[in-house]
């Protein structure tokens, strides 16, 4: 047992090790300044030219967020007409069928959108094509468009006064050729040699030692599963995501993964301070991350490590929380990972959190409730930037001053898109949730694929919590699951796509519009009366918005679900 | 917005390119290097495969060591876990019904003994592994049915945990019955 409490705290320190230089090398890249992959300069100007990208043409947040939004609308229609005719398209050994239409809609999306959220299973409703040309393009893209939007935020308030924002296809290109496909092809070579397959061979037949005929899958996996962890994606090639044995081999790739989800949106929050000359600032909101982390991840770790207590009535040797876990991952390494992967939007899973303690469960939603301690590819950042301007709203409400941040006034139109940005997530997820209990409730015998009695794969609370989880996650652009709900039908296709697309949009162009906004502004120097924002105080006033915020939207939920069980069961 | 869209549909087509055709390659063409060249690594007995190393296989017999309890049926191209919450009383009722089934099967065992694992489903359903103590536990049954001495199924045991630096120590059930299979 000692030496797993020892490999998750090892597993944190490596995360830090990696993140703080790489945090430097992200704004040494953004900012055009000398790097070790400066040899890709030829090759991306190659890419501008033949796409007829001119890079040096500066964009204001409007052009930032048009050239956005008109990618990211190629994307989906692409990926919505690949995913329903892939049964006719090349690449599919294993001879699986073409998605239906709500499906589809539903997996374009939620790729699209860096959520992963996934009603399909990898072995048996994917081809090899889809898994490539749409899974892993748009783990890279939407990543990239993450840091993208983020790095708008960053020259914001790196210059003075400015309107001139950098380029949106420089910034992705650049996220996609000098971070994530470096960091993915080390990552992958590294999965490919601790056993994750990485041919194109299809599904194997064998004879098992005990003469068993089994049909094993495989595939190009490894190279999906680096940039699904690099790029907070977290859609797994197979059904059982990271739990899965070819997926996730041994206890060293467990920790390469966990690693590797966790560095960018950490290494972007140092990389913020180094970009606009403010450190500290970087330290102080990386602390109130971390703070905002332990919060959850103390609380799970001790539930799932106290076991299971309906198993402790059975007097087994031991009541260990092993349901839907694995014996090489083991208990303290699965707890770190379901609150990690719940904290940061990456949603892939290594042990599955619909059997984890109710209390575990709770803080899993609360970390994509939340949505902001390091929080996802880019979004992370941003979803953290809205909670700062009302803090910094409040704080100079409290002292009677003007609210400013970084030498710019924050006046009544900022605070009002923050309001609604941050008032959005709650709605999507309760208004979600309520209507889908409403269906689960009075109309059990609609003719879906899956009838709404027959959605839920648990009783009593915490059948109301797979309802809640799967809305939080999707808001959230989370992905993962409490995989129990029976989510492949007319419904819950429709409805978290919807979700997922206000969950992922607004939250980009709310914040680098409040940051286009400020950073027209004149520019207001320091002075005695000034709000220091990065200030231990300043951090903590941060961090206690945010919790009041989500306890003051979700608490009442989360007292129908995981905390209602909670008393059932203890 | 217009003007955004072609060079949009240009870049995507590079990015395809790029990300989902030649970082797939590159890294196929890499892992040929590893061990199972990439394909995933097996295991044979006398020239004949009889699994994937890390991909769990069902272990019916009562002769053999016998894995955890899987909610797809071992099955390695539907992999999944139960879901099934810590409150839910029918679930509970599963795990009653594995333990009096387990009892029955090795005689001599005491519910006490039994590690919780060996009575939860993986999270996977394939999971390859149990703890040493889930294998100790199964010693008395299969040193019955084989007529081999306890003592030599318990040092086969300690020469197949893995006993790692970081993680939890582990024993591979596939090749703990490769190896049961070949004492004479």
């Amino acid at each position: 047992m000692n030496t797993e409490i020892t490999g998750v705290l090892v597993t944190f320190f490596i995360t830090l090790l990696i993140a703080f230089p790489l945090g430097k090398y992200i704004a040494r890249v953004f900012r055009g300044e000398k790097t070790i992959t400066d040899f890709m300069s030829p090759f991306e100007r190659f890419i501008y030219k033949i796409c007829g990208i001119d890079p040096t043409r500066e964009m204001t947040w409007k052009q930032h967020m048009a050239a956005l939004l008109s990618i990211n609308l190629v994307w989906v229609v692409y990926a919505f007409f690949v995913l329903i005719f892939q049964d006719k398209l090349p690449l599919n050994p294993d001879g699986n069928p073409g998605m239906t239409p709500d499906l589809s809609f539903n997996t374009a999306i939620s790729f699209l959108v860096n959520c992963n959220l996934q009603h399909y299973s990898g072995e048996s409703d994917l081809t090899y094509l889809t898994q490539l040309i749409v899974v892993t393009f748009l783990q890279f893209v939407s990543a990239a468009t993450g840091v993208a939007a983020v790095a708008v935020l960053f020259r914001a308030f790196a210059e003075k006064t400015t309107t001139k924002l950098g380029n949106f296809f420089v910034f992705f290109t650049q996220t996609i050729t000098r971070i994530l496909l470096p960091l993915s092809i080390i990552m992958a070579v590294i999965l490919a040699f601790n056993g994750t397959p990485a041919s194109f061979d299809g599904k194997d037949s064998i004879v098992t030692l005990q003469g068993d005929s089994v049909q094993v899958s495989r595939g190009p996996a490894a190279g999906m599963i680096a940039i699904k962890h690099l790029g907070t994606n977290g859609g797994g090639w197979f059904g059982a995501n990271s739990a899965h044995p070819l997926e996730n081999p041994n206890y060293v790739t467990n920790m390469v993964e966990i690693v590797a989800q966790v560095i960018l949106p950490m290494a972007l929050v140092f990389a913020f301070g180094f970009f606009i000359m403010r450190r500290r600032l970087g330290y102080v909101i990386f602390g109130v991350m971390t703070l905002g982390m332990l919060t959850f991840m103390i609380p799970n770790f001790f539930s799932e490590m106290g076991g299971s207590p309906a198993l402790a009535k059975m007097h087994l040797a031991n009541a260990t929380a092993m349901e839907g876990k694995e014996v090489r991952l083991g208990v303290p390494a699965s707890a770190y990972w379901q609150v990690m992967t719940t904290v940061i939007s990456t949603g892939s899973v290594n042990s599955m959190h619909d059997s984890s303690m109710p209390m575990s469960g709770a803080m899993q939603m609360l970390g994509m409730m939340t949505n902001c301690f390091y929080g996802g590819k880019g979004v992370g950042l941003l979803n953290y930037f809205i909670f700062l301007i009302i803090a910094v709203f409040i704080s100079g409400l409290m002292v009677g001053r003007t609210p400013e941040f970084l030498g710019r006034k924050v006046e009544a139109r900022e605070i009002k898109i923050a309001a609604i940005i941050a008032l959005l997530h709650p709605f999507l997820v309760l208004a979600g949730t309520a209507l889908s209990a409403y269906f689960a409730a009075h109309h059990a015998d609609i003719n879906w694929a899956v009838k709404p009695g027959a959605w839920l794969n648990n009783p009593g609370s915490h059948g109301f919590s797979e309802m809640l989880y799967e809305y939080t996650s999707s808001s959230a652009n989370n992905g993962s699951g409490f995989e129990g709900l029976g989510d492949n039908n007319l419904f819950w296709n429709i409805t978290t796509g919807i979700v997922m697309i206000l969950g992922r949009f607004i939250p980009i162009i709310g914040p680098v519009a409040i940051a286009g906004l400020l950073a027209k502004k004149k520019y207001i120097p320091q002075s005695a009366g000034t709000l220091q924002t990065d200030t231990a105080t300043f951090g903590i006033m941060t961090y206690a918005v945010i919790m009041i915020l989500a306890a003051l939207a979700f608490f009442p939920a989360l007292t129908l679900g995981p905390i209602a069980e909670f008393f059932n069961l203890y | 917005m217009l003007k955004y869209i072609i060079p949009s549909v240009k870049l995507t087509l590079v990015m395809i390119v790029l990300c989902a055709v030649a970082y797939p390659l590159l890294v196929s063409g890499i892992a040929r290097f590893a061990p199972g060249q990439g394909k995933g690594e097996t295991l044979s007995v006398n020239g004949k495969v009889v699994g994937y190393a890390n991909v769990g296989q069902s272990f019916t017999r009562d002769d053999y060591f016998q894995g955890r309890p899987s909610a797809v049926g071992y099955n390695a191209a539907g992999s999944a876990g139960s879901n099934k919450g810590p409150s839910n009383a029918d679930y509970l009722k599963t795990v009653q019904e594995r333990i009096d089934t387990f009892l029955v099967h090795n005689p001599g065992v005491t519910r006490e003994q039994i590690p919780a694992e060996m009575v939860t489903a993986s999270g996977s359903g394939l999971d390859p592994d149990i703890s040493p103590a889930s294998a100790a536990v199964q010693v008395q049954r299969i040193s019955n049915l084989r007529k081999i001495d306890a003592q030599i199924l318990q040092q086969l045991i300690t020469e197949h945990t893995e006993k790692p630096l970081l993680g939890p120590q582990k024993i591979n059930v596939l090749k703990l019955n490769i190896a049961l299979d070949q004492i004479k």
